[in-house]
């Protein structure tokens, strides 16, 4: 029972910076309806940034702010001089593009910092706190589990209650009828993907402490576990990939914890699967398909 | 001076798709506060003056003037135009409130935020959604959602504004209410051109009607001098008689 309750709320931290990641591929899908293969290698980038700024300061707060800020720039880049000159008349060249960026981040990353993996210490620290005689989150996990959240919050907030916010939901929902209301839809595109890379890149670095370290492929189960979750839930909806998130990495930790980590890919794969049958567009799918 | 100033000017506009000719050489003005209607059977090209005055699509050759002044390049260029359109398919946004579909056009204008709701709230009062304010568009009835969309092009206060057959769907209740609304469009110095089939409507409101057949203007006139055209009997109104 104490080690389901371990599981549980480790489970729960973990869950949060998949529902991080997948809401980062959700937030792009929905702005430009692009499912971003090269999310994790952007993030990674940007967690490359935050690594040399913790180094040269020894700041982990800098480091955050550097992640965030390079997952912005590295979003709007991308988007502007890449993936704006890319056909959209169907998704395929957009997919191969994101596969082609994500080999040359590879190499890039590669060829600078080598194969290595590079550790990066938790500001907090890693081992369980006790109520009784029960271990449950250890002060990182608590503040993984405070910090994805306020970033969800932060952004039901930007879309549900800024006008920002509005106008980047119109331009996802109906970016003809968005244009025809003045809203500037590249711009919102381009915000779009400025948004998601920086939560992305939260979440990869939220997740590096508890890997082995840093290196260029870090972050790519992160991506398979998140694009699980964000297909369970609907592409189209943050509350699924919140709700998935969760889900996954709580199952993830659970099926590692009593059955070992072999079980756990498997575990999700099948849960991949079940949704898939049952309810094909994803759990929390909505009805509205995007209009013109 | 202004007011000799056409709100909307079309000269020999041509729009082709491929080796269609959608609109051939089409001319009309709408003035100041006046009312026109563009009416035709199905395949007119109605709509495509529309979508041209949008900059939803390319002419191959004539010019579009608004107030003057060459219609915007870009979609975006409308509503700084003060121009205001409305869709066939309504072309609301199914996730958001009554009232947030109002404030999304508002939302590139310079105003505060209370200035915005206050926009919003006073032209959802205007036509009778007050109460429906908070209410998913999803969940109203066809009518509601029909004036959710004209409330929507209202709320800019625009100089001209694109209705893209607003009675289609309505009953005879809603459509009375619709030409009053229209008709008291002009009063605010509001310039309409509607695309409309119901052919009763178009008379009841329109100041000019401009038939376009084949893509071209077949007659141009009062709703009177057009009705008794012998070009409009055999292009569109005589299909109405017969049917």
């Amino acid at each position: 029972m104490d080690r389901l309750a371990f599981l549980l709320a480790t489970g729960l931290a973990r869950g949060l910076v998949i529902a991080l990641f997948a809401l980062s591929l959700v937030i792009i899908w929905r702005a430009a309806r692009i499912v971003n293969f090269a999310q994790a290698a952007m993030a990674t980038v940007a967690v490359y940034v935050a690594y040399a700024v913790v180094t040269w300061t020894g700041s982990y707060w800098l480091a955050l702010v550097a992640a965030v800020v390079t997952g912005m720039l590295v979003g709007f880049a991308v988007e502007r001089w890449l993936i704006r000159r890319v056909p959209r008349d169907n998704p395929l060249p957009g997919m191969i593009v994101a596969i082609g960026l994500v080999m040359i981040l590879h190499s890039v990353i590669g060829i600078l910092f080598g194969p290595r993996h590079v550790p990066m210490r938790a500001p907090f620290s890693r081992e369980p706190l006790y109520v009784g005689d029960v271990a449950v989150l250890s002060p990182y996990d608590l503040f993984v589990l405070l910090l994805a959240l306020g970033i969800v919050v932060a952004l039901a907030v930007l879309f549900n209650r800024t006008t920002l916010g509005l106008q980047l939901r119109a331009a996802a929902t109906a970016p003809e009828v968005s244009r025809l209301l003045g809203i500037r839809v590249p711009r919102m595109v381009t915000i779009g993907w400025m948004l998601s890379s920086a939560v992305a890149a939260v979440a990869v670095l939220l997740l590096i402490p508890t890997e082995l370290g840093l290196n260029a492929h870090s972050a790519d189960i992160l991506f398979v576990h998140a694009f699980t979750v964000a297909v369970l839930g609907g592409l189209d909806s943050p509350v699924g990939a919140i709700v998935g998130g969760v889900a996954v990495g709580v199952l993830i930790t659970l099926v590692t914890g009593f059955l070992g980590a072999g079980m756990a890919p498997i575990a999700v794969l099948a849960l991949l699967t079940l949704v898939l049958l049952v309810r094909p567009g994803g759990i929390f799918a909505v009805k509205e398909a995007r209009a013109a | 001076m202004s007011s000799t100033i056409p709100r909307l000017e079309i000269d020999g506009l041509t729009v082709a798709f491929g080796g269609l000719t959608a609109l051939d050489d089409v001319s009309f003005t709408v003035g100041e506060a006046e009312t026109v209607a563009l009416i035709g059977p199905n395949g007119a090209g109605k709509t495509t003056v529309f979508n041209a005055v949008c900059a939803l699509l390319r002419p191959r050759s004539g010019t579009i003037r608004i107030n003057g002044e060459p219609a915007p390049s870009s979609t975006t260029g409308l509503s700084a135009r003060k121009v205001s359109r409305t869709l066939q398919g309504l072309g609301l946004f199914e996730s958001m409130s009554v009232v947030e579909n109002l404030l999304v056009p508002l939302s590139s204008l310079d105003l505060g935020a209370e200035q915005r709701l206050g926009k919003a709230r006073r032209t959802l009062a205007r036509l009778g959604l007050a109460e429906h304010a908070r209410s998913p568009v999803a969940s109203l009835p066809y009518p509601e959602r029909k004036r959710v969309a004209l409330a929507r092009a209202l709320v800019t206060d625009p100089r001209l504004l694109l209705l893209d057959e607003p009675a289609g769907g309505l009953g005879s209740e809603d459509i009375d209410a619709l030409a009053e609304t229209v008709r008291g469009l002009a009063g605010q110095g509001c310039s309409v051109l509607l695309v409309e089939h119901h052919v009763d409507f178009v008379m009841e409101v329109a100041d000019r009607v401009v038939v376009l057949d084949f893509g071209r203007v077949v007659a141009c006139g009062t709703p009177d001098e057009v009705r008794h055209d012998p070009a409009v009997e055999a292009a569109y109104l005589g299909l109405e008689a017969a049917a």
